[in-house]
């Protein structure tokens, strides 16, 4: 248990720390939000959907914590890099306990960001349906978090490079969040966008969250719950099966 | 302490360690010379778990560690031959964060860290990051940490490695009255010959994966009749240089093995 909590509560320090990277990380979610949300916003309008903030918020608010998850994952690089990751695997605890501790973090901070945003999107003017969903809200966000920090453990003990890590980027998690319908509406698609929306874990993530803020749902709640629930078992698992394989 | 026999290890068809046996005892400072790509390293790596045997034996304080992996792991600290503190912490996090991973008892640990840094004159610099620390500050750290749980047996990867001789005396000095006053069996790797004679009890020459010599400092070099532990070194190794591809292919190939897996 001191392993789990000590390697957690060293994310989280590192987070408070790097107070720059807090800037940087929250500047593109709200770049998204505002060029997006009033970009659009009169298009969506014409279309009979009600305004595009209100649709996209839960999109940017999911965005904040995939990418804030994964990229703590793979933070994982700079401690292999200087050395750090060494010292834990070395120490007398299971690799599992190290994993778990790391992932946890990584999710705490991403649950953290996705708060800050969320909290910047009501500043913006976006209004959840009752301040009681609230913790239904934070349930998904939760969810969304541990998803793909476990995603990005699994991702950090695998890829040992920087190109791998762009790789990552580009072709893995763009698309998971250009796909998920965070930036529009998932209904009424073709039958390959369809698809693609049902295969992405993060569409269920945008789903749940959105569902609870704004009542609009396009899954059910129970489907999304099942879905990301299982989703963050495999991770997990996978991300504990690649993290035991780790060879310093 | 520790007691090897027939210690082999393979990366596809390259031997980097054939065949070594050797025994150090509880308390004494043993140290382990040879070129670039001897296989120390490796060596190092499979005492310490980090690495499994092709074959052979490896006993650390009668237990074998690829069976008793925690056991052995709470037995012995390690510093590797590159830096593996936290930048972003603070010297005592660092610390800290150790303890908890070797379960240290929360009282002791308090007054076990205390008593580290100041030996190793780190104390007021406890609460300052460590990136900001200079490299013989990073390695006394280093060391520090490696001794916080009271190991039984502390391997030293090339410690001095860049460090200026100031630093590197300090650091002997420092291990040295540790060994003396805690038994610490000391197991170490280095490059530079003077160190080994100046504090290890006994010495092993590596080259080209084999254990070519060990004995004293003074059995070394009356068995190459030479009056320097230096020239013994290199009438045992030979004066032809291993460049560091030697060291590159080695980590090449340790990758080829890793993903064919």
């Amino acid at each position: 248990m001191g392993a789990i909590y000590i390697l957690w509560l060293r994310e989280l320090k590192r987070y408070v720390r790097s107070r720059v990277q807090v800037a940087a990380s929250l500047a593109q979610p709200c770049l998204y939000l505002f060029a997006f949300g009033f970009g659009f916003g009169a298009v969506f309008r014409q279309a009979g959907r009600g305004s595009y903030l209100q649709f996209m918020a839960p999109g940017v608010v999911a965005m904040t914590v995939l990418f804030s998850a994964v990229f703590s994952g793979i933070a994982m690089l700079w401690d292999r890099q200087f050395g750090f990751l060494k010292e834990t695997l070395v120490a007398p605890v299971s690799r599992l306990q190290i994993m778990i501790g790391r992932t946890l973090g990584g999710a705490t901070v991403a649950i953290i960001q996705g708060t800050i945003v969320l909290g910047v999107c009501l500043l913006a003017g976006f209004r959840p349906q009752s301040w009681l969903a609230l913790p239904g809200a934070f349930l998904f966000l939760f969810l969304i978090a541990l998803v793909f920090a476990a995603l990005g453990t699994a991702l950090g003990s695998a890829i040992k490079d920087m190109q791998g890590f762009q790789i990552v980027m580009n072709f893995l998690v763009m698309p998971i969040y250009f796909l998920s319908g965070a930036l529009f509406p998932l209904d009424n698609q073709k039958m390959g966008m369809r698809i693609a929306n049902q295969i992405d874990p993060l569409s269920y993530g945008v789903d749940g969250l959105r569902g609870m803020l704004t009542n609009v749902w396009h899954f059910t709640p129970s489907t999304n719950l099942t879905v990301l629930t299982v989703v963050a078992g495999a991770f997990l698992l996978l991300g504990a099966y690649l993290f035991s394989k780790i060879e310093v | 302490m520790i007691s090897v026999r027939n210690l082999v290890r393979r990366f596809g068809d390259f031997t980097a360690v054939k065949e070594i046996s050797f025994d150090v005892a509880q308390g004494e400072i043993f140290a382990f010379l040879g070129p670039n790509g001897a296989g120390k390293s490796t060596t190092i790596k499979m005492l310490t778990t980090l690495l499994r045997p092709t074959s052979g034996s490896i006993q650390l304080d009668g237990m074998d560690p690829n069976v008793h992996q925690k056991e052995a792991r709470q037995r012995f600290g390690i510093v590797f031959q590159d830096p593996s503190l936290d930048q972003e912490q603070t010297a005592w996090e660092n610390m800290e964060l150790h303890g908890i991973l070797y379960h240290v008892p929360r009282k002791v640990r308090a007054t076990r860290i205390e008593f580290l840094l100041k030996t190793f004159e780190l104390w007021e610099r406890k609460d300052s990051l460590v990136k900001t620390f200079s490299g013989g500050m990073k390695r006394r750290l280093e060391i520090a940490r490696g001794l916080l749980h009271t190991p039984k047996i502390l391997f030293l990867d090339e410690p001095t490695l860049g460090l200026d001789p100031q630093s590197r005396n300090q650091l002997w000095t420092h291990v040295k009255a540790l060994n003396e006053t805690e038994k610490t069996t000391v197991f170490l790797t280095t490059h530079y010959m003077d160190e080994a004679e100046k504090i290890a009890h006994r010495i092993a020459i590596m080259d080209h994966g084999a254990i070519i010599a060990q004995g004293t400092s003074a059995e070394l070099k009356q068995q190459t009749s030479t009056d320097s532990l230096e020239a013994a070194f290199l009438a045992l190794t030979g004066s032809s240089l291993r460049d560091e591809s030697a060291d590159a292919k080695a980590g090449l190939r340790q990758m080829a093995q890793m993903w064919r897996r």
